[in-house]
């Protein structure tokens, strides 16, 4: 499995779960099937982004960093583009951030997942 | 009437048996150390303009056995072609009738000099590795090395491992090697022959070569036709317990480390070949399993074995996820949007 693909199903899945939890918020439970969409569109474009950055620089360091800014970037973009008086930056950019540090980690340190998956 | 101190007779007979490099190419620098069968020389190759490492014998021996080993060793080395071996680059008599090779002048420190420095666990597991390397491959070419210590392993500035003193390696029979090639060679020319390396006088059975400690049982008890691979792997699982333990093979019979890393050294030190590594390589592989936080042979796993590892291995992003769910949880409960 190539980075990219792998920072895409990662950052997918983790999108789809960043937007479910917004259930447990009932002011937009109303709302929940376009967060989880827009959640995991999200989600999948920091994947590939960081995917193709992890195939570029072999180094632990910057991809999580890289991870980091892509999500809080992405994050911001998502709040900035809020309806309504209130964006929500840091209930937002704060989990997002945190994803894109997940999948800048992860597609660093676990690139060949599915030789180490053989191994046990 | 005044007599010698022992360092004035140590001195004398010291520049008595230096050799006499007269009519060789090579100039004498100085002397690098002594060992059981001769002395180790720095000289100068006038040809090449280089320094290089000269092992010569003490003396010319009427019986020609020690001349026939040094030679043994020569020609072993040059057969076993490996950056962790050191090459032979000339082998003659000189003027006063002692045999001496010439070999590659190896600048570093012995791995028992490292071994009491401060490398951590890791590092020491990852110069093991490297030793692993060139013992594989003399086994591969059937030529079992019968005396690893730590002693005998130089590791260079950068890090490269090299493995000395081959004067007791034993050849073995080419046909008992064919299935322990490694590397994916199969040439059978590239296997070291007794007739392409001419057997030193016989290593009686019942005769001990090796060091107590790093020895294997059987190669202790003198039955030099049964040594095999295995007896290296003996050595290797001491030095391994060496490595960790820093202190000596012999009294490092309990150690600290993970249960993984004793049942690594316990099984490579096992008392009955049969239930040792069959290869250097398998030793090598559960030594990079227990460096990537993988499941080793030696050790089978229980499930909170398994499962302590697997979080040991995951720990990064065991925590990332935490922080995750901990911030999800937390601007739920106190920013409800």
């Amino acid at each position: 499995m190539n980075k990219i693909v792998y920072g895409l199903i990662l950052g997918g899945v983790l999108g789809i779960f960043d937007g479910l939890t917004s259930y447990f918020t009932p002011a937009v439970r109303a709302a929940l099937l376009g967060i989880v969409i827009g959640s995991t569109i999200k989600g999948l474009i920091a994947g590939a982004l960081i995917g193709w950055f992890a195939r570029k620089v072999n180094s632990l360091a910057l991809g999580i960093v890289f991870g980091l800014a892509v999500g809080l970037i992405l994050a911001f973009a998502v709040a900035a583009t809020q309806p309504g008086p209130d964006h929500y930056y840091f209930q937002i950019m704060l989990p997002g951030g945190i994803v894109g540090l997940i999948v800048g980690y992860a597609t660093q340190k676990y690139h060949g997942a599915a030789t180490e998956a053989t191994r046990g | 009437m005044r007599w010698l101190s022992d360092d004035a007779v140590t001195r004398l007979r010291d520049a008595g048996s230096e050799p006499e490099l007269s009519g060789t190419p090579y100039r004498m620098l100085d002397k690098l150390g002594r060992g059981g069968m001769g002395s180790v020389y720095l000289v100068e190759d006038s040809r090449l303009i280089r320094r290089v490492a000269m092992k010569v014998l003490e003396a010319a021996y009427p019986s020609g056995d020690l001349e026939q080993r040094l030679l043994h060793e020569a020609r072993v080395l040059a057969q076993l072609d490996h950056p962790g071996i050191v090459p032979v680059h000339d082998v003659d008599t000189l003027a006063d009738g002692r045999i001496f090779y010439t070999m590659k002048f190896v600048q570093g420190r012995r791995l028992d000099e490292i071994a009491k420095g401060s490398a951590s666990l890791p590092e020491r597991l990852r110069l093991f590795q490297k030793i692993c390397e060139p013992v594989a491959f003399a086994h591969s070419r059937g030529v079992l090395h019968r005396d690893l210590k730590p002693e005998n392993i130089m590791v260079g500035p950068f890090g490269e491992v090299l493995v000395m003193d081959w004067g007791v390696a034993k050849v073995l029979a080419a046909s008992t090697n064919s299935s322990s090639t490694a590397s994916g060679t199969t040439e059978s020319a590239a296997v070291v022959t007794k007739s392409a390396v001419k057997a030193p006088p016989h290593t009686a059975q019942g005769a001990v070569v090796g060091t107590p400690g790093y020895m294997a049982p059987e190669q202790a008890r003198g039955q030099i036709a049964q040594l095999d691979q295995r007896a290296d792997i003996f050595s290797l699982g001491a030095i391994l317990r060496f490595l960790i333990s820093g202190s000596t093979a012999v009294t490092a019979t309990t150690s600290p480390q993970p249960g993984r890393l004793s049942a690594i050294v316990a099984k490579a030190t096992a008392p009955t070949p049969s239930s040792r590594y069959a290869s250097v390589q398998d030793l090598a592989s559960d030594i990079a399993s227990y460096l990537d936080g993988f499941p080793v042979s030696a050790y089978p796993e229980s499930l909170p074995d398994r499962t302590a590892r697997l979080i040991s291995r995951n720990r990064v992003a065991i925590v990332l996820v935490l922080a995750y769910l901990l911030a999800r949880v937390v601007l739920i409960l106190w920013h409800p949007r």
